[in-house]
């Protein structure tokens, strides 16, 4: 399967054998994610960070995962120090990063930004997260910690919780949990309802997601429960968001009821949707899944930029 | 003899077929009444053996295809009808394309094809009747295609 020179835009340009593929490269990488074995797989080659909006787990993520491979970083977290200030199109950064570097990762506030950047670049772009759009990094870390944690993706009923229509990762997240035949619950305040385009693609693919706003009564045969952060950056209005922040808690008092086995993720960071005492269960795997960030980029850089291990 | 509602015209564009009620739609298309330069006639609500129908006329005027891509956006089922010195010189039926460039703007105000770029809109055609598209940048699928065609 060829990737060299591919951008990764949106987990819809993939088949499931080629995500297949990537998760299958990802495990490999594993052992030289922890850095227990070394190969530099990248050795020479130089990687454009544009971070146009903040970034932790991201952006850190990406740059371990160069490092790791041999490679080196270079670009910015704060669009404030560079010419986007003075008015430059994002067309122009791009081509200049291009002329710099061998791949691409951008963030930006734009949906679409990545699809763009993509059109003015010959190296391959990788999207970090367009606005409310894309994130198919997250996505496919996402995919990987679910197949590493129960050893398939099909057929675990998987409740995608919170912010269901801002939240960037839940959309690409719903799509490819329904290409894999995953059986999706829905559960969100009324105003954060999935946006029925998303639902559609789910439904095209074979899934049928139920809708709930009762997590208690969702969450007893579940085996996946991922929880989304409500995002104030994300409402145009302030008083929308004060309606429905807090609305969900997962506690340990909730998970009384819960699967043994259930595991619960969430893309962080996290503020009040999942109290402290939780992360010492063996329910929670958000730490893992963010690490799980590592071997998943790994094998994206390496892959499209035609690195062999 | 049947009277005819509106009459013949010379030279210019018959534009027939037009699902009924959308003809004010194809008149803001061709920038009518801002762009006028010759007689325009419109009939609505017209009987024909396929129901209910809109006509526009256009004398002295050859639609442009960006014209007509815009027109089976919103009349999928509509026919043009080029008239030179009376007679119909070329009959044929609008086409919806599988892409759509630089003549509907996303409704996604955070769309980068609204940011200052040097790039046109571009939609992909999802389905042709009824029309539905889908932004190549951000994916999503406008509902308000007629407000939204530049």
């Amino acid at each position: 399967m060829e990737f060299k020179g591919k951008d990764i835009i949106s987990i819809k340009d993939f088949s499931k054998e080629e995500i297949n593929y990537i998760l299958k490269f990802a495990e490999k990488m594993l052992p030289y994610a922890k850095g227990s074995k070394n190969k530099k797989v990248l050795d020479g080659s130089i990687l454009s960070s544009l971070f146009f909006e903040p970034s932790t787990r991201t952006k850190l993520s990406f740059d371990s995962a160069m490092n790791r491979l041999g490679g080196r970083v270079i670009g910015f977290s704060d669009p404030s120090g560079t010419s986007q200030k003075k008015g430059e199109s994002l067309a122009d950064t791009i081509r200049m990063a291009d002329s710099y570097s061998d791949a691409i990762v951008i963030r930006h506030p734009h949906e679409g930004a990545a699809r763009l950047a993509a059109e003015f670049a010959n190296a391959p772009v990788i999207n970090a997260g367009d606005g409310a759009g894309r994130h198919p990094t997250q996505c496919l870390l996402d995919l990987f910690t679910i197949k590493t944690e129960k050893k398939k993706i099909k057929n675990n009923k998987i409740i995608l919780l919170g912010d269901l229509k801002y939240g960037r990762t839940v959309h690409s997240l719903a799509y490819a949990l329904s290409l894999y035949g995953a059986d999706l619950t829905f559960v969100s305040p009324k105003s954060l309802k999935m946006p029925n385009e998303v639902t559609n693609e789910c439904k095209e693919l074979g899934a049928d997601p139920k809708y709930t706003s009762n997590l208690e009564k969702a969450i007893k045969d579940a085996d996946v429960l991922y929880v989304t952060r409500i995002q104030r950056e994300r409402f145009p209005d302030a008083e929308e968001y004060n309606q429905v922040v807090g609305t969900y808690k997962i506690n340990n008092s909730l998970l009384k009821n819960c699967k043994k086995n259930l595991i619960i993720m969430h893309p962080l960071p996290r503020v009040t949707e999942i109290h402290h005492e939780v992360d010492s269960t063996k329910h929670a795997v958000y730490f893992k899944q963010a690490f799980n960030g590592v071997p998943v980029r790994m094998a994206l850089l390496s892959l499209v930029m035609g690195g062999k291990l | 003899m049947k009277e005819l509602k509106i009459p013949l015209i010379k030279d210019g564009t018959v534009i027939d077929h037009i699902d009924s009620g959308n003809a004010v739609k194809v008149l803001h298309i061709l920038r009518i009444p801002k762009n006028l330069s010759s007689t325009v006639s419109v009939a609505m609500n017209v009987n024909s053996k396929l129901g209910k129908k809109d006509i526009v006329k256009v004398e002295n005027r050859e639609l442009h295809p960006k014209e007509v891509n815009k027109i089976a956006l919103i009349a999928p089922k509509s026919t043009i009808n080029i008239i030179r010195n009376y007679e119909v010189a070329k009959k044929y039926k609008v086409k919806v394309p599988d892409e759509i460039v630089g003549i509907v703007t996303c409704s996604n105000p955070t769309c980068i094809s609204n940011a200052r770029e040097p790039v046109e809109s571009k939609f992909k055609v999802i389905s042709k009747d009824p029309p539905k598209i889908r932004c190549y940048y951000c994916e999503r699928e406008p509902e308000d295609i007629a407000d939204r065609i530049i």
